[in-house]
């Protein structure tokens, strides 16, 4: 009967609409079964919403209740008059919760902003996808991320959209990493890609470039490849395509485009690193660029980055015959290669592909230059050769800090001669 | 049979540097001292009836640990015409002196000589391009022994250079000399091979480095 009362007088205990303010968990130890009974019974009482993070179940045990601050006194008196022992474990449960998020936040907030995101570093393709949303979460109104199209093993192919406006304006194309191994392209990306959206509105000419043309940045373009140097092999070039009829995985995604395709500059072998593929744009990697491109109608300038060798290179590699416009992307490229020395004394060398480096046929930039997108070029980064693709870390922002001022040479001169 | 004056910085005057620079890094390098191609000054080409092709170059190269020091050379070397199996002939010479390594080399061939287990190492440099400064003397040594299997191996279309070592084990010896058994990945530049190389290599401070059996390993079926 006793009970009974008491019990009433819990259920007439008001409840509230506030959430966890004032609610406290108390830890009580029941000495007997009784009590273990009782505690039971206290916790079907529906209207006390009350909450056992920790059951009762046998004498000398603690069971852990959390009592909504409403129904906190009404507790605190049954549990006395009937003599059990309870502690307070937690005095108000919201201002715990309170602590918990504010200090979530804060961790939350140096992973999240990009400030803090170490380009000095070489890292993998969930943290570079992973800082790609962050860029445009901190630059919501320039940056966009765009997915193209997806690699051979269903990665999704992402590009960052640079743009202030307009509709369909006139457009500079940026990749790196189509080859994989050329790890110090895919992280001059993640850096140059932040420069670019810091300096708008800082740096006059990449201001004066972005208030009239956008920039489409592909980052990771052969994220296979990429995945499996990371995995497996540090020295992997290709895609990860299976051949029919051979054991050997990859098409050079560098000799698959459709220019010159299929000549001695590429290789019909499957094993080979400079594999052409069966036909060309064969490559899923390769189509979704070759698509985009296409279907935008309006690109001016494709810059393609590779290592190493430091170079400076321009179209043709298919044909010793010199492009139409040799001499005015030679000239360019001499005052790129300039500009770019003088940042740490880094010396490149510049020309045509078939003159400076080797013959190659179905490259990018000779595909968009046929395509009648007059600005092609491509980079070969740091270094010559002694580290060549294990270029070391803290090479990183040095390369990248050396290479921006020769990218807004080309950038501005594409600005500044509208075709 | 007049030579013709070729640019200095496109192939093939940079892949005729890259093997003299090969060649010479061989011949005078330590685990204390490699040598690097740092410009091609000048190149010609002589087109020799039923011999060959001879390059004359210049060359400046620069000592890999310290940047700022720089020799310059002129090279010549002639590629067989015919026989693939002649190694290209090289001759050069260094102008002024190069940076004495004694002690470093000392130092180096101390440390080995008194280690307790032969050493073992692998990935040098590793995925991020760091090599420890304990391993630098073994990453050099065999930066100058691959010196002779890129110049044993080149040919006028293509350009080697040493991309990693994967494996690098001690052999022990019971007299004085250092030897050591490399695996390493040659990267040639023309057909973007990555090449996997065995070599045994003999050092000495004051023999030089000897490379006394090498052979060319087949690719991994799974990559």
């Amino acid at each position: 009967m006793k009970i009974l009362l008491v019990f009433a007088a819990l259920v007439a205990a008001a409840y509230s609409e506030q959430l966890f303010v004032g609610d406290q968990v108390l830890r009580i130890t029941a000495s007997d079964e009784e009590q273990i009974t009782l505690l039971r019974v206290l916790g079907e009482q529906a209207e006390l919403q009350l909450d056992f993070w920790r059951h009762p179940t046998s004498p000398g045990y603690p069971a852990d209740l959390r009592v909504p601050f409403p129904s906190l006194q009404a507790v605190k008196i049954f549990l006395e008059s009937n003599s059990i022992s309870y502690s307070i474990m937690i005095e108000d449960v919201q201002e715990l919760l309170d602590e918990e998020k504010k200090s979530m936040m804060k961790s939350r907030r140096i992973e999240r902003s990009t400030n803090m995101f170490d380009f000095a570093s070489y890292h993998t393709i969930e943290e570079i996808y992973d800082w790609m949303d962050m860029l445009v979460d901190d630059h919501p109104s320039l940056v966009s991320k765009i997915e193209i199209g997806q690699s051979y093993e269903n990665r999704p192919l992402y590009v960052l959209k640079f743009s202030t406006g307009g509709s369909n304006r006139p457009a500079i194309w940026l990749d790196t990493g189509i080859h994989s191994r050329e790890w110090i392209t895919q992280a001059t990306g993640i850096w140059t890609a932040n420069k670019i959206a810091e300096e708008y509105g800082q740096d006059p000419s990449i201001t004066s470039i972005l208030d009239s043309m956008d920039i489409f940045f592909e980052i990771i373009t052969n994220p296979d490849g990429f995945a499996f140097t990371h995995s497996s092999n540090r020295m992997w070039r290709k895609t990860r395509s299976i051949n029919t009829g051979s054991r050997c995985v990859g098409v050079d995604p560098n000799r698959n485009w459709d220019a010159g395709f299929g000549g001695s500059g590429s290789s019909s072998n499957p094993c080979s690193e400079t594999y052409r593929g069966p036909y060309a744009h064969s490559e899923s990697e390769v189509k979704a660029v070759v698509d985009f491109i296409s279907s935008h109608g309006n690109m001016k300038s494709v810059i393609s980055i590779h290592s190493y060798s430091q170079m400076l290179l321009f179209p043709y590699g298919y044909t010793r015959v010199p492009a139409p416009d040799h001499q005015e992307l030679n000239e360019l490229a001499k005052k790129a290669v300039s500009d770019l020395a003088a940042v740490y004394g880094t010396k490149y060398t510049y020309g045509s592909i078939v003159d400076t480096i080797y013959m190659a046929d179905g490259t990018t930039v000779d595909w968009a230059y046929d395509n009648g997108v007059k600005y092609s070029f491509t980079f070969e980064l740091r270094d010559t050769g002694r580290y060549g693709f294990l270029l070391p870390s803290n090479q990183i922002i040095p390369t990248a800090t050396e290479t921006w001022p020769a990218l807004l040479d080309i950038m501005v001169h594409v600005l500044e001669n509208p075709y | 049979e007049a030579a013709m004056e070729l640019p200095p910085s496109h192939y093939p005057a940079s892949r005729a540097a890259a093997l003299a620079t090969g060649y010479a890094c061989y011949r005078r390098g330590s685990p204390g001292r490699g040598l690097a191609l740092r410009a091609v000054r000048r190149a010609r080409r002589q087109d020799i009836d039923d011999v060959g092709h001879k390059y004359h170059l210049e060359l400046v190269l620069e000592d890999i640990l310290d940047k700022d020091s720089t020799v310059n050379c002129t090279a010549e070397v002639l590629y067989h015409l015919g026989n693939k199996n002649i190694a290209p002939d090289v001759q050069f010479t260094i102008e002024g002196e190069l940076k004495n390594t004694d002690e470093a080399d000392n130092i180096f061939y101390n440390r080995i000589k008194t280690l307790e287990k032969e050493l073992v190492a692998e990935n040098i440099p590793d995925s991020h391009g760091n090599v420890s400064p304990e391993m630098e003397p073994i990453h050099l040594l065999a930066w100058v022994a691959s010196g002779y299997v890129i110049w044993q191996n080149s040919k006028e279309n293509t350009k080697f250079q040493l991309a990693q070592i994967k494996h690098v084990k001690q052999v022990k010896r019971s007299d004085e000399y250092l030897e050591f058994d490399y695996l390493i990945l040659l990267h040639e530049m023309v057909s973007q091979e990555i090449i996997p190389w065995q070599m045994r290599v003999l050092w000495h401070p004051q023999h030089g480095v000897q490379v006394t059996q090498d052979s060319r390993q087949p690719k991994q079926a799974s990559e």
